[in-house]
């Protein structure tokens, strides 16, 4: 039961890294790298601010600002100074890690014994259960700290998705959608769409730092080394999703993010505890990605040939 | 309504792929005429029109439009007063997003978009309405993606976009080019419906003599970045096909000559 609120709980979180890659990946069409550095920044900039006493959600709040810095530098390099596009997201990626190591101080911050974002959830779970250590959940007792974290990354996604699902449905959040498509119609159409991309990137790479913010104070510790691998399993997540939900409308792709996020967690849990090398997990992702991006078309050729060709 | 004055523009300056694609155009264009520029291939008509449109900005003269100097104007800041047709009916509308998200865009052409909810009811009722006078059954497919069209149905629609918020000046890439010849004469026809009906000013790229000949007020001809012909007003009610066809062998031919001459005359110079 601890392996599953753990993979639901690690799931929601980087949900939120998922969310924020829909936007640069799929809605905005730009293969952002920088994704793997600002999660550092998320978790490094919340850790450091929570141990000098500062109140959660205020340093879970500046850790989404600096994501959103970190983003709108990539888009910058890539508008501005007509950088490439992988090559502007290696260059904040890089140049984050120098930086994430200079908000901490060293490799590695633990957050031994400060407030986190779970500690509200967690009270009114304990006045509402009669203060209890561990709850009942069918017939399991987890305990009350872990349903807290899970209750309040829950929550937080919902936000966050809820929101999503709408700003893109507005007439801002519409242009940036065809911006990202087809960026000449967007221009004859007013918007200017460099600019587009600079926001769009900011707003993504904000929620990448707020599943960074959420993962160490679930983890209780932020390590300079842990986003690494973060953007191919956000992508595993996404392509799972897309298989789940199909790519249609961006209400359906949001859903399909979050449950593929919680989907490829769960997996993830089962395989370890079948006795998977946690070392391979990144090599497993990395197949796992390539599989789901050229299956589907190997498989589509083999059905047209054994079916002769009435698809083509 | 648009003036441009002495416009020129060289693509790879210094290099021996250097164009002279505009050498200094000079051209008025009143308010609610409709003009067809036509011209051989790389005479530098859809240069022209991509200069007022502002894909890239031209190395000397001025472009002035409904009395604001757009010179300098980035392309997104020029839709404001633009509207656009492309060749490509590909490029005037987002594939994978619906008819009325596509359509919901046009309808703030270089205005602010805020954080409104883009498609509300009476919207999309307008919306329906208006693609309803196209009368190609599209009113029904509202939340269809645009991909799922054809070349004729997406460009009618991109006219429509163009012409949603009445444009200062409506810009026609070879728009029916691309399409198949019932298609093309459809969407024809609907141009100079729209133009007509909304007494838009209008500058219309074509390699169609018979496009040129039907639908504008005025033709204009280009040859090697300059504008050799202009038929307007008397001249132009007299033009045939024929007309245009013989102006082009005139200006060929001139070229022919040029050459000839200076091969005829410039031992005797040396």
């Amino acid at each position: 039961m601890t392996l599953v609120i753990g993979a639901f709980t690690i799931g929601f979180i980087l949900s939120l890294l998922a969310l924020g890659m829909l936007i640069s990946f799929r809605i905005q069409r730009y293969c952002d790298i920088t994704v793997d550095g600002s999660i550092t920044l998320g978790a490094s900039t919340a850790a450091v601010l929570l141990v000098h006493g500062w109140s959660p959600w205020a340093a879970t709040l500046v850790a989404c600002l600096a994501g959103s810095a970190a983003g709108a530098v990539t888009g910058l390099l890539h508008t501005k100074f007509r950088i490439q596009e992988l090559l502007s997201g290696i260059l904040t990626m890089t140049a984050l890690y120098s930086i994430n190591l200079r908000v901490m101080g060293r490799s590695n911050v633990p957050l031994l014994d400060v407030p986190t974002l779970a500690d509200g959830p967690e009270k009114l779970l304990r006045k509402l259960a009669g203060g209890a250590e561990a709850l009942n959940v069918a017939g399991w007792a987890v305990p009350t700290r872990d349903l807290a974290m899970l209750l309040t990354v829950f929550v937080a996604v919902a936000a966050v998705a809820i929101a999503l699902r709408f700003f893109l449905l507005t007439h801002l959040g519409t242009i940036i959608r065809a911006a990202g498509e087809n960026a000449q119609m967007a221009r004859a159409q007013g918007a200017d769409d460099k600019r587009m991309l600079v926001f769009g990137l900011a707003v993504s790479n904000a929620l990448v730092a707020l599943a960074g913010a959420m993962l160490a104070q679930y983890q209780g510790f932020a390590d300079v080394q842990m986003g690494i691998g973060m953007m191919v399993w956000g992508l595993a997540s996404i392509i799972i999703g897309e298989a789940l939900t199909g790519k249609c409308s961006p209400g359906m792709a949001i859903v399909g993010a979050i449950m593929g996020t919680i989907l490829f967690r769960l997996l993830i849990a089962i395989a370890l505890r079948w006795g998977l090398d946690p070392n391979d997990l990144k090599l497993v992702t990395a197949a796992f990605v390539f599989a789901a991006l050229v299956l589907p078309s190997w498989f589509g050729r083999l059905g047209r040939r054994i079916f002769g060709g009435r698809h083509a | 309504m648009l003036k441009i004055r002495s416009l020129t523009k060289t693509f790879f300056p210094g290099t021996p792929n250097e164009v002279r694609a505009l050498r200094g155009i000079d051209l008025d264009l009143a308010d609610g005429c409709f003009a067809a520029i036509i011209g051989t291939n790389g005479s530098g008509k859809s240069t022209l029109l991509n200069a007022v449109a502002g894909t890239f900005l031209p190395d000397t003269g001025t472009l002035e439009l409904d009395g604001h100097t757009i010179t300098d104007w980035p392309e997104h800041r020029r839709a404001t007063l633009v509207g656009r047709v492309f060749q490509n009916p590909f490029a005037g509308t987002a594939a994978e997003m619906s008819i009325a998200e596509n359509i919901v865009l046009a309808t703030r052409r270089g205005q602010p978009r805020g954080l409104g909810f883009a498609l509300s009811h009476k919207t999309r009722d307008e919306i329906a309405d208006r693609i309803r006078s196209l009368k190609m059954g599209l009113e029904d497919r509202l939340e269809n993606p645009i991909g799922t069209l054809s070349g004729g149905q997406r460009q009618a629609l991109t006219l429509l976009m163009a012409t949603w918020l009445r444009p200062k000046l409506l810009l026609l890439d070879e728009h029916t080019a691309a399409l198949d010849p019932k298609s093309a004469a459809q969407v024809a026809v609907l141009t100079k419906e729209i133009v007509t009906r909304e007494k838009l000013t209008a500058l219309m790229v074509t390699h169609s003599m018979q496009q040129a000949v039907q639908l504008p007020d005025r033709i204009i001809m280009m040859h090697h970045g300059n504008i050799v012909e202009d038929y307007s007003g008397e001249r132009r009610a007299r033009v045939r096909t024929d007309d245009l066809m013989h102006a082009f062998d005139r200006v060929r031919r001139r070229d022919l000559f040029d050459s000839t001459v200076a091969e005829t005359v410039l031992p005797q110079y040396a």
